[in-house]
């Protein structure tokens, strides 16, 4: 049994085939990465498995459990974060209150306590805040902590979104291009992050990412994908010399 | 009897389309649709009673003056709020509308006016009555709507528009002026609204808030449609000017009011997008 | 600038920032609780709408401000709150039992709308909350047998537990209470999960969802809880005009909720007070300029010899005796704010505040927002 199958995922709109019949597995503990050219359809199959959109074929296993068609907000609960391409912090909330905010698949405060804001309450938060601390720590965000995420730079919003979705604590972890609009520095700071994510926290990765560097650097496998159909599969340097890629690649 | 609720069903499809216009050009909500419609009125009646001017160049004047009202609105205030919190522009539109409301009735009065109109007799088919007052809204608004099409459709400036409405960037590196077409879309939007208002003006008469309660339900007109979607904006004008008229005609009292806010409700509940809308959803 | 050690994670979720904090609040609690001693009746009763509205800006503050809904309809629910409430009392109901029933019924008419709500969004919503205020007026000028229509409903002073609240001063502590419940209880749900829910919902949908959030719940919770607060607000509201006609639950009403908050500043408590100030404040303010400006400027004409004055002031007051100039006050004054400052006077007192604070290190940057050009909902 497989940590993480996708099994014939399919999706269209309109008439475009965004997901065409892609299937992959991915390993406890491993780094998958999904490459392709701009409108691939990379982004389509982490909607697809964070449940925005509904696949219009395939099915998507975690963990043995079927999670094709759990309702989206229990994703989080099953374990399964993410980052978004675009970045979707909480922009008029500080960094310290989007961390928190990660915490709400682990909640278990009833309306009412809250209301009251009773002792257990109180337990919990201060629970909560010391998780979302230690992802702080990891990432080196404490300067950060109280600031507005407007008013935050770029990189650091990048580094935001990782650390609120590691602060779900969860088993599978979908990064959504991390290092775009990222400088060379800040990129390489990701990379060892992502590493550190894999070998000292054993989340398993499932990334999007363009920047090859980056890609070989961590990768254990790499899927290429060309207009929503998979091309090549395989360790980052079979893929990035498959000759079917390469001609995607140049072929634009 | 129909005749009557396709003519205030026109009424609400042109305020309805003067929302839809700009909406679509620059995604903000005007509220004060309603009061520009009102404003038009006034002036119509201005030119007309007080001047003494010809029906026509009344009209004329009033569409004119309030198109440039409504360019000079965009071009100060409007312009600032774009890619602001939507509800800060509906709340802005609606504090603009309180304003117009209170320039009005200082400037007028808070008096009743009728506006006299070239239109006034009946034409008998067939057994059935047509009251030349609401034939004018009907052919008024077709003429119009047939004016815009050919406008948007033909004309460079027309075709400059459509493109700034769907997608600005591009439309800014092709050398058009987004600004300024920005002005113009809310000149046209402002001087349609006048037209609604004096086409409506010997309907409901002149008043401060003749166009309060038209805008709310040229409003519903506009989601019921599908806000956004031109057709669907006159579209469902007609269709809430004829449930409007029926339920008062046939329901119980106080339905006449309501039963447009009911249907809007029970077609919220089932489409949320409109009648002629598409579901936008946020791409991430 | 004051700087606040922490030593502690429990610290951060206190209900004040630090014994500074409660110190002020403290002071202010004992200004307010000591006003009706110092001020005549009259300001005693102006100040009870302040208490009133601001149970109203914090119902509005939460789905507003914090969750990101609009509801141009919530004037319906301070009606229903002020209907059921009264109609209760009538009937011989305990005044307790009656403002839990009135919040209860208010809630569900909260939820029910709230359903709705969970499918739409933006102007969706507006005009769908538009549409249900109007229905629900239309209710109340029809159901004779309990609102009585356009005749009117009297409502009978407050009497809790056998003591009387029908004296200004009284009804002023009561109200002062129930403000200060509301604002506990609100701020206890926004430092709690609940809270940072409804704020992930209002600044991204999709994130919030992949971060565990039930939308469709936390939308209804919101409306709900906006609701009960709304229904409290209308059995106070009832009893301080005492007298319940259809026509008070107006759109207008419900855009001058929505004016208190924004000129309170959304997304801040305070805001919502500031605003109550504000919006309860103004027309009483607006009546005495309407006679002291002629009356000051004609003595200045007096003194001065030059009658421009005397005539300037005359026309002033002319202008602020017209019908309707009220309602053009209050728009001008909500397009300036949400141009100049769109945080409103809650984020204008932090910019003085830290301006004072910094001082003379203050940079106007620090509060500069980015730019956003056409931030579009729409997908393309
Ligand atoms: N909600 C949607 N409605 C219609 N079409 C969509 C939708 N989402 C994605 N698509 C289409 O599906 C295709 C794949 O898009 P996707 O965002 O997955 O690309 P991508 O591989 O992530 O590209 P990029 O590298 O640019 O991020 C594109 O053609 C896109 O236009
Ligand atoms: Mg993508």
């Amino acid at each position: 049994m497989s940590f993480f199958k996708v099994d014939q995922l399919s999706i269209n709109f309109g008439g475009i085939k965004a997901v065409d019949g892609v299937s992959f597995d991915v390993d406890k503990g491993s780094v998958f990465t999904i490459i392709g050219p701009n409108g691939a359809g990379k982004t389509t199959i982490f909607n697809l498995v964070s449940r925005i959109y509904e696949p219009s074929g395939g099915r998507l296993v975690f963990e043995g459990n079927d999670i094709t068609h759990v309702p989206p907000h229990r994703v989080a609960k099953l374990g399964i974060a993410r980052t978004f391409q675009n970045i979707e912090l909480f922009e008029h909330a500080s960094l310290l209150q989007n961390l928190l905010l990660a915490r709400h698949a682990h909640k278990q405060s009833s309306f009412f306590s809250e209301l009251l804001f009773l002792p257990s309450v109180r337990r919990m938060e201060v629970e909560h805040r010391e998780a979302v601390e230690k992802v702080i720590d990891f990432l080196d965000l404490q300067q950060y902590r109280e600031s507005l995420i407007v008013n935050l730079p770029y990189g650091v919003r990048k580094v935001t979104e990782l650390a609120r979705a590691l602060c779900t604590n969860p088993k599978l972890l979908l990064l959504d291009e991390p290092s775009s609009g990222l400088n060379v520095e800040e990129t390489e700071d990701m990379a060892f992050w992502i590493q550190d994510i894999k070998n000292l926290l054993g989340i398993t990765v499932l990334m999007v990412e363009h920047d090859m560097k980056l890609v070989s650097a961590v990768s254990d496998r790499v899927l290429a994908l060309n207009y929503g159909r998979p091309l090549a599969q395989g360790s980052p340097q079979e893929v990035q010399s498959h000759p079917e890629v390469v001609r995607a690649y140049l072929g634009g | 009897m129909t005749l009557n609720g396709l003519a205030v069903g026109c009424i609400y499809g042109l305020v309805a389309l003067g929302f839809v216009l700009i909406y679509k050009a620059t995604e903000l909500v005007n509220f004060a649709q309603g009061d520009l419609l009102m404003l038009g009125a006034f002036v119509a009646y201005m030119a007309v009673v007080w001047w003494g001017l010809d029906y026509w160049v009344g009209f004329a004047i009033a569409v004119v003056v309030i198109a440039v009202f409504g360019a000079l609105l965009d071009a100060t205030v409007l312009r600032r709020v774009i890619g602001q919190p939507q509800f800060a522009v509906v709340m802005l539109t609606i504090g603009l509308g309180a304003m117009f409301r209170t320039f009005a009735s200082v400037t007028w009065g808070s008096e009743i006016y009728t506006l006299p109109t070239p239109f006034s007799g009946v034409w008998t088919v067939g057994g059935v009555t047509l009251s030349h007052q609401y034939l004018s809204i009907v052919a008024g608004t077709l003429v119009l709507c047939g004016a815009l099409y050919g406008f948007f459709t033909h004309t460079r400036i027309g075709v400059a528009m459509q493109a700034t409405s769907q997608n600005q960037l591009a439309a800014y590196y092709m050398g058009i002026p987004v600004k300024l077409i920005f002005s113009l879309i809310w000149a046209i939007s402002a001087g349609v609204a006048t037209v609604a208002g004096i086409l409506l003006a010997p309907v409901t008469l002149i008043d401060i808030n003749m166009g309060l309660a038209v805008a709310l339900k040229a409003f519903a007109a506009a989601v019921l449609g599908g806000f956004g979607s031109i057709p669907g904006a006159l579209v469902g004008g007609i269709i809430i000017g004829l449930i409007e008229l029926y339920a008062g005609a046939t329901l119980p009292e106080g339905f006449k009011d309501t039963a447009p806010y009911i249907v809007l409700l029970l077609m919220l509940a089932v489409r949320p997008q409109g009648l002629f809308g598409t579901l936008g959803r946020k791409k991430v | 600038m004051r700087f606040v050690f922490k030593t502690s994670y429990a610290q951060d979720i206190q209900l004040f920032r630090d014994r500074m904090d409660a110190f002020w609040y403290v002071l202010l609690a004992a200004a307010v609780a000591l006003l009706p001693v110092v001020m005549s009746e009259y300001y005693v009763g102006e100040t009870t709408w302040v208490f009133i509205y601001a149970i109203c800006g914090v119902s509005l503050m939460v789905l507003v401000g914090y969750t990101g809904l609009i509801s141009l309809g919530h004037a319906a629910f301070l009606g229903i709150g002020a209907y059921a409430h009264a109609f209760f009392i009538k009937h011989g109901v305990p005044w307790v039992a009656a403002v839990a029933l009135a919040v209860v019924i208010t809630t569900a008419c909260g939820i029910i709308v709230g359903l709705p709500a969970l499918r739409m969004s933006g102007i969706y919503l507006a005009i769908a909350t538009l549409a249900f205020a109007t229905i629900i007026q239309e209710v109340f000028s029809r159901w004779e047998s309990v609102t009585h229509g356009f005749a009117g409903m009297p409502v009978e002073k407050p009497v809790i537990f056998g003591v009387s609240f029908a004296h200004d001063t009284a009804f002023y502590y009561l109200c002062l209470f129930f403000l200060v419940v509301s604002l506990w209880l609100t701020r206890n749900l926004l430092r709690a999960p609940t809270g940072r829910a409804w704020v992930a919902i209002r600044d991204s949908e999709i994130a919030a969802q992949s971060m565990g959030v039930n939308i469709a719940i936390y939308k209804s919770m919101a409306f709900a809880y906006s609701a009960a607060l709304m229904g409290l607000a209308g059995a106070l509201f009832a009893h301080k005009i005492a007298y319940l006609a259809p026509d008070i639950f107006t759109i207008l009403l419900s855009i001058q909720l929505l004016l208190l908050v924004i000129v309170g500043g959304l997304g801040s408590l305070h805001g919502a007070v500031f605003g109550a100030i504000f919006v309860a404040l103004l027309p009483p303010v607006i009546a005495i300029l309407r006679d002291s400006i002629p009356a000051t400027l004609s003595s200045v004409a007096g003194a001065t010899g030059l009658s421009l004055f005397g005539a300037i002031g005359e026309g002033v007051g002319a202008f602020l005796r017209k019908p309707g100039v009220e309602a053009g006050i209050f728009g001008l004054i909500l397009v300036l704010v949400i141009l100049l400052e769109p945080l409103g006077m809650y984020g204008r007192w932090m910019k003085i505040r830290v301006y004072f604070s910094t001082f003379p290190m203050y940079k106007r940057a620090t509060f500069k927002r980015q730019k956003t050009y056409m931030r579009s909902e729409r997908l393309r």
